[in-house]
């Protein structure tokens, strides 16, 4: 059953909270994960392979450069989530 | 010629079986406490040794999540006993001139439970499995680099391995990078958390740990005929070393002086002490030598002791050889009856209970003699604690690790 935008952020911000201690209310979508999360290319890495089990989606390394904001993330997920 | 800085402590932090600060460590110290217990886990049962001296307190009652997740337990004790340490000596937040500030933190074996997990995960999960994160776990600088980052150190972080050497030698190399001018205030000492079926395994088939099953609060018994091997301890302390001129100007409480170190190596065998203590003597004798110290200023030891048969024995002869008629005036306590083997951690902690021995006039006792082997004949203060003398004293704290490597840390009462 695909997941709406709400749910995937919903979804995301807590792996992130989880992986990078951010506050989950921070994890909006026009954050930037570098600029305004803090989140480490390390971090990012933890971020992408939680992501991948949690929805069920891969995510390749090339394509993680291009997710820059946490929208961009909650798209990605969103067109490519089974 | 100008005169040699002077080195003392204004902080510690322990995070021990005795107690999850220096405080409760210290009580329980005194109390004559035992921090071994029965390991309760599953994987515990097939092995040959089935206690251990955990630390008292939960790591993840002291950290955040996300640090809980980014640190073996190795370095969380040493975030925790540096926090401690940091606070104890008066300083808030980062360093305020973090080009004189350093850190010398050493493990024995650095983050062996994050590799033996992270084996695991690859081989039932495969590659992916392996978290970006495994690498700084692991390494045995971790400990150091992550109590370097949190209070900003330049100068030099640092990270000595010398086995159960570990903790005695990251204090005497901070000495030595005061003296040196490359620091004014240095973190100091050694962690470890090896309570694992490999480590206990491997130390087990050593011949070197106690199989005492029936009675662990009983096996770590240094100096007594029934002693059989070690009692796996983990844990972490930490000092605050600071140049004395640094300290003053600050108005900072000193815990007691760093008066000196002396190193030696046995270059006997990679495991066994030289039975004769040669290497443990040369080590004593540098020790007061570079502490400025005579034999009879000496009124206390923190015996390496770890309730070997053979080595508490060679660590007795050297300290008679070298101290001759004056030895049997020093309080010897061997506070590893209490606390177990910390291995990396050991030599800091017992460097603690030395400090604090000095600041509280105190000597803690060592428990669990309940026949001195005959061949001891110096004081050992047993099972009581015992007021130290008055006036200016010095203490020593002596460790020695797999590897022949001897480390003496003499410090003086202020």
């Amino acid at each position: 059953m695909a997941l709406t935008q709400e749910e995937i952020l919903a979804d995301l911000a807590e792996i992130v909270e989880e992986v990078a201690g951010v506050d989950k209310d921070d994890v909006q979508m026009d954050k930037s994960f570098t600029g305004d999360l803090d989140v480490d290319s390390l971090t990012m890495v933890e971020v992408v392979v939680a992501a991948e089990e949690k929805f069920g989606v891969k995510i390749p390394d090339d394509a993680v450069k291009d997710l820059s904001t946490v929208g961009d993330a909650v798209g990605y997920i969103q067109k490519n989530q089974a | 010629m100008t005169a040699r800085k002077s080195v003392v402590v204004t902080g510690v932090g322990a995070t021990t079986p005795l107690g999850g600060d220096a405080a409760s460590f210290w009580d329980g110290l005194l109390a004559g406490r035992s921090g071994v217990r029965d390991l309760t886990e599953d994987w515990a049962e097939a092995l040959p040794v089935r206690f251990a001296a955990r630390v008292a307190v939960e790591p993840s009652a002291h950290l955040k999540p996300v640090e809980m997740r980014r640190l073996d337990r190795s370095a969380q004790f040493a975030l925790i006993a540096a926090r401690e340490a940091w606070k104890d000596a008066g300083f808030e937040g980062k360093f305020a001139e973090p080009n004189r500030l350093g850190v010398m933190v050493g493990s024995g074996i650095g983050g062996v439970t994050t590799l033996l997990n992270a084996y695991d995960d690859l081989i039932h999960k495969g590659p992916r499995a392996v978290g970006p994160r495994t690498v700084p776990m692991l390494m045995p600088n971790s400990p150091a680099a992550y109590v370097g980052l949190e209070f900003d150190a330049r100068a030099g972080v640092h990270a000595p391995v010398s086995a159960c050497a570990t903790g005695a030698e990251a204090v005497g190399h901070a000495i030595e990078m005061i003296r040196s001018g490359r620091a004014d205030v240095v973190l100091a000492g050694g962690t470890e958390a090896a309570i694992h079926p490999l480590p206990i395994a491997a130390f087990a088939n050593m011949m070197a740990m106690s199989k005492r099953n029936d009675d662990p609060q009983h096996a770590s018994r240094p100096f007594d005929v029934g002693r059989d091997g070690f009692v796996l301890g983990e844990g972490c302390g930490i000092l605050v070393l600071e140049s004395a001129e640094h300290a003053a100007a600050r108005g900072a409480r000193v815990y007691a002086e760093a008066a000196g170190v002396g190193f030696s190596a046995d270059s006997h065998d990679i495991a066994q002490p030289e039975p004769d203590g040669r290497g443990v003597a040369e080590a004593l004798a540098f020790a007061l030598e570079d502490a400025e110290l005579s034999a009879g200023d000496v009124k206390h030891l923190n015996a390496h002791a770890t309730s070997t048969p053979r080595g508490d024995l060679a660590e007795v002869m050297a300290f008679r050889k070298i101290l001759g008629s004056a030895a049997e005036d020093v309080a010897i306590s061997a506070t590893k009856s209490m606390h177990g083997h910390l291995l990396g951690g050991t030599g800091a902690i017992e460097s603690v209970a030395t400090v604090l021995a000095l600041h509280h006039r105190q000597a803690p006792p060592t428990i669990n003699i309940e026949t001195l082997d005959p061949e001891v004949t110096l004081d050992i203060v047993r099972d009581k604690p015992r007021a130290l003398p008055e006036g200016q004293i010095a203490a020593l704290n002596d460790s020695f690790g797999f590897g022949g490597h001897n480390v003496v840390v003499a410090f003086r009462s202020v």
